[in-house]
C-alpha cells in the first residue's frame, strides 16, 4: 500500500476474479469500500457489533466479516462477495439455488452472509451433516426463517436427501 | 468513525518505532475486537499500526514439551495446528464463529484482556510466557485486572510459549449472541501441580481458583471438586447472567473441564 496525497491510501486487490485498483482513506472499513465505493450492495451491514454475519465475504478463501476489516490490510488479496458467486451470465450458483428452491429465505437480508458462510463449509466439508451445519452458521443470524430451510437448502446443495429433515 | 491514518510496517522494528513515535498510534491485530470498538467510537487514535505483514509474528512450533505461538497466528491456525497440545487447539477452535476465528489472533486477545475472553485462561492456567518486544513476562505477572494488563504503552506482544501440560480441559458456558464465555475454567495439570484458571466470572478479568487447585491437587477428580462452590466476592453481574448464577456456573464448568482433561 502506498500513500497518495490527494485521496489517501491506493490499494491493488482482486475482487471477484477481477483485478480492482481503488482509493481508501485510513479509516475505511471493507463493507464500506464494497457497498459505498464500488456499488457492490449484496454484502450487508446488519450490526454494529461484528455479531451478525451478514456482511461474510471471502477473503483469500477464509470467511471474513466486511464490517470487521480494516480495507488498508488488503493490498493484494483475493476477495470473494456474494456477486461473484453467481455465474456472469447470471446463473445462481447451486448452492443459491438451493436457497430459493427450499425457501431458505423470507426477507433475504441475512442471505448473502448465509451464502458466503455455506460455502466456506461446503469447500471443507462436501457433505456436512445437519449438526454441522447448524454449528457453522452460529454467526450467522436470521430473524426470518428459524433456520430450517437454510439448513434444508445447504443439505439439498450437497446432494443430501432433505425431504425427512 | 473518527479519521485515523492507516500504516502497515513489514519489520516489527518499524512497527515499534512507529509506536514509540505516536502516542495516539494504536496496534491493529485482527481487528475482531477493535474494529467494532472504533466503529462504536469508543477509541480515537491517530493511526492504526497493523501487524498484519509482520512475518516474525506468524510462527506455531512444539517441541521440548512447550507450545510457541506467535502473536499474530489466528485462532483458525491454532485449532488446526497446535495438536501437541490438544486442549488449546479445542479452546481456539470454541471462539466465536469461523469469520472470528480466521482473522482473531492469540496476540490481540491475550493484549486486550477481556474479562469473559478464552485465551486469558489458558495462559493463566497453564503458567505461559507472554513475549513481547521488550522483555518476557510469566503469567502470574501479567494480567492486571479487566482489559488491562501490565503491557507498557506502545509495547508488542510477540508471541506466547505454552508449557504443555500432561492433562488439560476447558470449558466455557456460551453467551449465544457473542460466544464469549458466561463462565469459563481451564484445569492444567502438571506434575508439579495443577493450576485453575477461571474467565467471564470475575469484576476483575482472569483469576487463578486456588480451593479447586488445592481439591484437585490431592484428588484430580471430578468428585473432588464436586461440592466446590466459588467465593462469591467481586463476581459480575449483568443482564446476561447475575452473579450467583455466574458462580454456579463456574462450578459447574470447572467439573465440565476437569472431565474434559481425564477424557
Ligand atoms: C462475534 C465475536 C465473537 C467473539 N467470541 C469470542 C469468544 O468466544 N472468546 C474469546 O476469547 N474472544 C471472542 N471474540 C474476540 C476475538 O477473539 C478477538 O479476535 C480477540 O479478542 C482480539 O484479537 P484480534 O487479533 O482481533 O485483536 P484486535 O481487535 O486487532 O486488537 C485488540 C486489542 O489488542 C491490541 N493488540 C492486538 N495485538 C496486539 C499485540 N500483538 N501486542 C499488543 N497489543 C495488541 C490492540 O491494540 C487492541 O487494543 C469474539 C469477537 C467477535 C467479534
Ligand atoms: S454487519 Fe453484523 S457481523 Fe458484520
Ligand atoms: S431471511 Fe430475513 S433475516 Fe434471514
Amino acid at each position: 500500500m502506498t500513500t497518495s496525497e490527494e485521496f489517501g491510501y491506493a490499494l491493488n486487490f482482486t475482487l471477484n476474479g477481477s483485478p480492482v485498483t481503488t482509493e481508501v482513506a485510513g479509516n475505511t472499513l471493507l463493507i464500506d469500500l464494497l457497498r459505498d465505493k464500488l456499488g457492490l450492495t449484496g454484502t450487508h451491514l446488519g450490526c454494529d457489533t461484528s455479531q451478525c454475519g451478514a456482511c461474510l465475504v471471502h477473503i483469500d478463501g477464509a470467511s471474513s466479516k466486511a464490517c470487521a476489516v480494516m480495507a488498508g490490510d488488503l493490498d493484494g488479496a483475493d476477495i470473494v462477495t456474494i456477486e461473484g458467486m453467481a455465474a456472469s451470465d447470471g446463473k445462481l450458483s447451486s448452492l443459491q439455488q438451493a436457497f430459493q428452491d427450499h425457501h431458505g429465505l423470507q426477507c433475504g437480508f441475512c442471505t448473502p452472509g448465509m451464502i458466503m458462510s455455506a460455502a466456506s463449509l461446503l469447500k471443507d466439508v462436501p457433505q456436512p451433516s445437519e449438526a454441522q451445519i447448524r454449528a457453522h452458521l452460529d454467526g450467522n443470524f436470521c430473524r426470518c426463517t428459524g433456520y430450517q430451510n437454510i439448513v434444508k437448502a445447504i443439505l439439498a446443495a450437497s446432494g443430501q436427501e432433505v425431504e425427512h429433515v | 468513525m473518527y479519521e485515523f491514518e492507516f500504516v502497515k510496517p513489514t519489520t516489527l522494528k518499524d512497527a515499534v518505532q512507529i509506536l514509540s513515535d505516536d502516542d495516539e498510534a494504536v496496534v491493529l491485530a485482527g481487528g475482531q475486537t477493535l474494529v467494532p470498538t472504533l466503529r462504536q467510537r469508543l477509541a480515537m487514535p491517530s493511526q492504526l499500526v497493523s501487524l498484519s505483514a509482520l512475518k516474525e509474528l506468524q510462527d506455531l512450533s512444539a517441541d521440548a514439551g512447550m507450545v510457541t505461538i506467535g502473536a499474530g497466528v489466528t485462532h483458525a491456525r491454532v485449532a488446526a495446528e497446535a495438536a501437541a497440545f490438544p486442549a488449546l487447539a479445542a479452546l481456539a477452535g470454541g471462539i466465536g464463529d469461523h469469520a472470528v476465528r480466521n482473522r482473531g489472533t492469540i496476540g490481540g486477545s491475550v493484549a486486550n484482556n477481556d474479562p469473559s475472553a478464552c485465551y486469558p485462561a489458558a495462559v493463566l492456567a497453564c503458567g505461559a510466557t507472554v513475549v513481547t518486544d521488550q522483555r518476557s513476562i510469566a503469567a502470574d505477572a501479567f494480567f492486571d485486572g479487566m482489559f488491562t494488563t501490565v503491557l507498557d504503552e506502545g509495547e508488542i506482544v510477540t508471541g506466547l510459549q505454552f508449557p504443555i501440560p500432561q492433562q488439560a480441559g476447558y470449558a466455557k458456558f456460551k453467551q449465544p449472541a457473542s460466544h464469549f464465555a458466561l463462565a469459563g475454567v481451564f484445569v492444567a495439570k502438571f506434575a508439579e501441580g495443577v493450576r485453575v484458571a477461571v474467565t467471564g466470572v470475575s469484576e476483575d478479568g482472569v483469576f487463578r481458583w486456588a480451593d479447586a487447585e488445592a481439591a484437585l491437587n490431592t484428588d484430580f477428580s471430578v468428585d473432588a471438586v464436586m461440592d466446590l462452590a466459588l467465593p462469591m466476592d467481586d463476581v459480575m453481574s449483568d443482564i446476561h447472567a447475575d452473579a450467583e448464577y455466574r458462580a454456579h456456573l463456574a462450578g459447574v464448568m470447572l467439573k465440565r473441564a476437569v472431565t474434559a482433561a481425564l477424557s
